[in-house]
């Protein structure tokens, strides 16, 4: 029988017990439908979540469904929308009761007198030119003064295929901000003219986001092995996709037989009762599915099937170190 | 020779726990009476919530007894779980 100190040395085995007992419970919460910005390929309003339910404005309403949420065992909100930034009452009610990432496009400036240790992740679409073209503007040359030097915080780097050979001037930009980097592949949801991935290209941005992580270990969050997953869309020979998926809300969760997943998962929409199907886009066909938060996890829930062999250990090890580290569970 | 047969009581239920331990995870190359009693079962044995919630729910069958998720952290190997059972019980 294959334990985990038979396949591990010394090194290996400690840097499992860090992060084994850690028993992550996230949720995902939409703050809001509104946001500052409109974005070319931005899964909320392409699939029409800003339109599934009326946003609930009472703000006692939310801090009786958040503490529900915490006698429901979540031990991480996961806050997106729409802009959360543009209802700090609600962040707040959130990281009042327990441990919170809020997902921003960095336009508005988190108060870190308010909120000295929540987790910050600035989205980023690439280079000026690609920004302008998907978000309408620069965001970067806002959201990085904003946030210069933050230790809370990092950018959440989606990759598009038009990236791809000027993925390192952004990571140094991100570098020279005293800011990290964690990288992901942009899905394409609206069907953006060449923003659609070829077998060459995710061949390419692994081969590109492999280098960044060996020349900027201290600025890029990342994992060799997650590279690999989400540009393969495959882990032990096995294909993701709706069968596989640890991202579904658990009660939209028919399948069968149902796959290792995140336990009581639910993303929640900002009437507090309405739930989406996943973390992502409800209208998203699952085979082309490139979510990386659902790669990342997809991983983590499948610890048992990375024990035939100590590579596939370490594998699992470092995308659940790059998990606990994205969210300040370890040091960075 | 009451001792004696708590002890073969003790060790039955420790050895049913370990068989549906090796089923439901589908182990290999162990048998319930090879499976060491005292294996850290996250630490060694690399199982996680979903993995103990299958073998819990074929214990509250087994058993007839209702076992809490927030018990989970105590029910960290064989032995301590077969002593869970047992407290139950009796
Ligand atoms: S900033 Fe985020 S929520 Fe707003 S439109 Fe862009 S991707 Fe969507
Ligand atoms: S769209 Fe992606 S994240 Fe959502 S259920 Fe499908 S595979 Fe999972």
């Amino acid at each position: 029988m294959k334990t985990v100190s038979s396949l591990l040395n010394e090194e290996w085995y400690e840097r499992y017990k860090r992060i084994s007992k850690l028993n992550i419970r996230s949720s995902i919460y939409d703050v809001t439908n509104k946001c500052n910005l409109r974005c070319k390929g931005c899964f909320f309003f392409s699939s029409g979540e800003h339109k599934a339910a009326k946003e609930q404005d009472d703000i006692n309403k939310w801090k009786e469904f958040i503490d529900k949420e915490v006698q429901r065992g979540v031990n991480l909100a996961i806050l997106i929308g729409g802009e959360p930034t543009l209802f700090m009452d609600r962040v707040e009610a959130f990281y009042d009761r327990l441990p919170t990432y809020c997902a921003t496009n960095g336009q508005i400036k988190v108060d870190r007198e308010r909120f000295p240790d929540m987790m910050v992740g600035i989205s980023l679409w690439g280079d000026p030119e690609v920004e302008k073209k998907l978000r309408g503007k620069d965001t970067f040359a806002i959201s990085s003064k904003n946030y210069e030097g933050d230790d809370y915080t990092y950018y959440l780097f989606t990759i598009s295929p038009r990236q791809l050979g000027g993925i390192e001037p952004i990571v140094k930009r991100i570098e020279d901000h005293g800011l990290k980097v964690h990288m992901q592949l942009l899905s394409n949801d609206e069907g953006v003219d060449g923003f659609s991935w070829t077998e060459d290209q995710l061949r390419q941005a692994r081969e590109e986001m492999d280098e960044m992580l060996i020349k900027y270990p201290k600025t890029v969050i990342s994992s060799h092995y997650y590279h690999e997953v989400l540009t393969t869309q495959t882990m032990l020979g096995r294909k993701f996709g709706w069968k596989e998926c640890p991202s579904v809300s658990i009660n939209w969760d028919n399948r069968e037989p149902q796959p290792k997943r995140l336990i009581r998962f639910i993303r929640w929409a900002s009437d507090l009762e309405t739930t989406h199907r996943c973390c992502t886009s409800q209208t998203r066909d699952c085979s082309t599915c490139m979510d990386g938060a659902a790669h990342m996890s997809w991983v983590m829930v499948n610890k048992r099937a990375h024990m035939q062999t100590t590579k596939d250990l370490q594998n699992w090890i470092t995308v659940y170190e790059m998990f606990a580290k994205l969210y300040r569970f370890i040091p960075w | 020779m009451e001792a004696t047969a708590v002890k073969i009581e003790n060790e039955s239920m420790e050895n049913r726990v370990a068989q549906i331990i090796i089923e439901e995870l589908k182990l290999e190359d162990v048998t319930p009476e090879s499976f060491d009693k005292n294996l850290d079962l996250v630490d060694e044995l690399g199982i996680d919530s979903m993995d103990l919630t299958a073998v819990v729910l074929v214990l509250q069958d087994e058993y007839s007894i209702t076992i809490d998720e927030d018990d989970y952290p105590k029910l960290k190997n064989v032995s301590l779980i077969a002593k869970y059972i047992q407290d139950r019980l009796d």
